[in-house]
């Protein structure tokens, strides 16, 4: 009764603040507030520095000449490109690597969770000390040694590690025949679309039979067979078509092929082995976070050891493993700007780098550096928790 | 016609499933079964009980070799129970076993717990596995719940569905391990009336269980685990009206008492 005759009595401030709603809107409504505030503040600031220095704020030296050379360019480029076609280079750099390094370490990082709990204890201790000696060294130093390794226990270049007169390995990198089509290659790819294609039909088709009458088809040696096999042994029946641009020892460097740069192999190495060892201990606790009881039912059913892993245990060790997955893969994408140590050409040691120092643009640089991280960042972000959200379980 | 048929004179009444013979099992240092003989035969409900920690989930454990023996044998539809991986596969496709905690997979429909096993051990068409799936469901009185993930049951309806998984795989022998002791008391009858039906269907069953109700109206034969041995087994108004051992004494005592 009482309480009934206070509450009128309230201000109506007081009343909004009390309500679990409008108090929420109130609090948000304040959180952005201040933070447009203080965003407009730093602008500005930075606006009116700017101008003190006698600086503008203008994205024109992107159409500018760059007039430096990048070693390792996906795209056509040259000292005499612009700062945005560098940029370019760099982004892909970076993109290049990054994916690379996503991929290598996660297969890494998977061997090395499963060996982790394998009951032979070599391999058991092997998987723990390589993972211990890894993650408490700092990247940087896993970077400086791979790429210290390569420059100076690998070959000069008239002294190259020679595989088959083909391939070479020196210290300035992996050089390898670069491969020239000739017009008949291409039914060689045609065939090996084809075999795709195939591929994709025959595993649902494979699905179908093996759900109308029980049989298993050996849809991998198939699909190896269909992807591989035919434009394997198409290739040699129409002759090679192919010629091999070889290359070959001229003065102190070779010429012709193809070339994988040291920076490139150093930070590649570094960035994927260093990063699976998270990963392992990740698929680890992944492995272990499936209660025994799934695995014992899935044995008393009869189902053997690698399909009880494989229906059973990954699936649900999945949901535990992706979040902390997907900081590892941004981790290692953000990682990869340490290039800039060894002269990996990256967003950061391009635009963020050489093109800033020559223009003076730092402002502008590192917008661009930053809205580039964040945006891959973002990018990687999107795709896991997608992923993340098709594998939930379903709750009560 | 095979062999455990001859062994039993070609009276298939008394054809032999199981044989445990001078069975032993250690923990490390720690004697958990001590020389374990037991014979079951086809058709036959055995009803395991004893205080807790006396080896009875150990030893049913043993027979679809979830656990390792150490010494003696086990010889379960004429496969001995060894190191050979494809021996113990084959058991394991003939025996179904339930456990205290169900454990169903959580991230499969009820329906697709049920046929996961069919469909790649038993290499069922996925249609076939599915009806006689359905088939089970209706059996354990929850057809309407197949599209359901587990989490959305309630224990005694994830219970039915663990029994219908198993017996999804055609077993010629089901295992259960205290299947009602997790579960709330309204819900302990729909799981053992299922275990009855079963039993009158004439499926061989070794249950571990404190439900002694149910050992009275469905048991041949009542074993009476202590200390990792085997300490009294008979029929059961025998068992319950005549025990033979004071320990078996104590324990009825301790349980009907309360
Ligand atoms: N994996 C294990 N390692 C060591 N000891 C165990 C293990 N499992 C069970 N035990 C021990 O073996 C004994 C028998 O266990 P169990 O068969 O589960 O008993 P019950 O099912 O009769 O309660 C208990 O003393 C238990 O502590
Ligand atoms: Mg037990």
């Amino acid at each position: 009764m009482a309480e009934v005759a206070v509450s009128p009595q309230r201000n109506a401030i007081s009343r909004l603040w009390n309500d679990k709603e409008s108090r929420s809107v109130i609090i948000q409504i304040i959180t952005i507030s201040l933070v447009f505030a203080f965003l407009a503040y730093i602008i500005h600031n930075a606006v009116v520095n700017l101008q003190a220095i006698g600086k503008g704020f203008s994205y024109n030296f992107l159409w500018q000449p760059s007039s430096y050379d990048i070693n390792q360019h996906l795209i056509e480029y040259n000292s005499r490109s612009t700062h945005f076609r560098a940029m370019l280079v760099g982004i892909l750099n970076t993109i290049l690597v990054a994916i690379c390094g996503i991929v290598l370490a996660s297969i890494v990082g998977f061997v090395l969770g499963v060996l982790r709990l394998s009951k032979n204890w070599i391999v058991n201790r092997l998987a723990y000390c390589y993972i211990e000696y890894v993650r408490n060294v700092p990247v940087l130093l896993h970077i400086l040694l791979v790429h210290g390794l390569i420059v100076h226990a690998f070959p000069v270049p008239r002294q190259a590690i020679s595989i088959g007169d083909l391939t070479f390995m020196t210290n300035r990198g992996i050089f390898s025949p670069k491969p020239l089509y000739e017009p008949l290659f291409l039914v060689v790819v045609v065939l090996f679309l084809l075999g795709l294609a195939f591929m994709w039909w025959f595993r649902r088709y494979a699905q179908k039979v093996q759900d109308e009458t029980g049989q298993h088809y050996p849809v991998f040696w198939i699909g190896l067979g269909a992807i591989v096999g035919v434009p394997l042994v198409s290739f040699f029946l129409l002759g090679s078509p192919i010629t091999w641009d070889v290359p070959e020892l001229k003065g102190f460097n070779f010429t012709g092929g193809m070339v994988v740069r040291p920076e490139f192999i150093a930070l590649l190495l570094a960035l994927s082995l260093y990063t699976a060892a998270f990963i392992g201990e990740i698929v680890r606790a992944g492995i272990l976070g499936v209660y025994y009881g799934q695995t014992e039912a899935s044995y008393a059913l009869g189902i053997n050891r690698g399909r009880s892993l494989s229906l059973v245990v990954i699936p649900q060790a999945l949901r535990i493993i992706v979040p902390p997955l997907t900081s590892q893969y941004l981790n290692l994408m953000k990682n990869s700007s340490l290039a800039v140590a060894i002269g990996y050409m990256d967003i950061v040691a391009t635009i963020g780098g050489i093109s800033l120092n020559q223009t003076g643009r730092e402002m502008e640089c590192m917008i661009i550096v930053l809205a580039l991280y964040l945006v891959m960042s973002l990018i990687i972000s999107m795709i896991m928790n997608w992923y993340n959200k098709r594998i939930k379980l379903v709750e009560r | 016609m095979n062999e455990s048929a001859n062994k039993s004179n070609g009276n298939p009444e008394r054809e032999i499933v199981i044989v445990i013979r001078k069975m032993h099992k250690w923990y490390g240092q720690f004697h958990v079964l001590k020389d374990i003989n037991l014979n079951v035969e086809r058709g036959e409900k055995i009803v395991i009980c004893g205080p807790s920690g006396s080896g009875k989930s150990t030893l049913i454990r043993c027979i679809n070799r979830l656990e390792e023996h150490q010494d003696g044998e086990i010889i379960v539809d004429g496969t001995e129970l060894t190191n050979d991986l494809k021996n113990v596969e084959l058991v394991r496709r003939e025996v179904g076993m339930v456990f205290q905690h169900f454990n169903l997979f959580p991230h499969l429909t009820v329906l697709d717990n049920c046929t996961l096993a069919p469909i790649w051990v038993r290499k069922e068409p996925r249609e076939e596995a599915e009806a006689t799936a359905m088939e089970y469901l209706e059996r354990v009185k929850i057809p309407d719940q197949a599209n359901k993930f587990p989490g959305q049951l309630s224990g005694g309806q994830q219970q039915r569905v663990a029994i219908a998984r198993s017996l999804c795989m055609k077993p010629r022998v089901m295992l259960f391990d205290e299947p009602t002791s997790a579960l709330d008391p309204e819900m302990i009858k729909e799981v053992l009336d299922v275990m009855i039906e079963l039993a009158k269907g004439g499926m061989t069953m070794l249950c571990v269980t404190h439900e002694m109700g149910f050992a009275k109206t469905v048991a041949d034969r009542v074993i009476f685990m202590d200390e990792g041995e085997i300490i009294e087994q008979n029929k059961p108004h025998e068992f319950f009206d005549n025990p033979q051992h004071d320990r078996t004494k104590l324990f009825l005592s301790q349980i009907l008492n309360h």
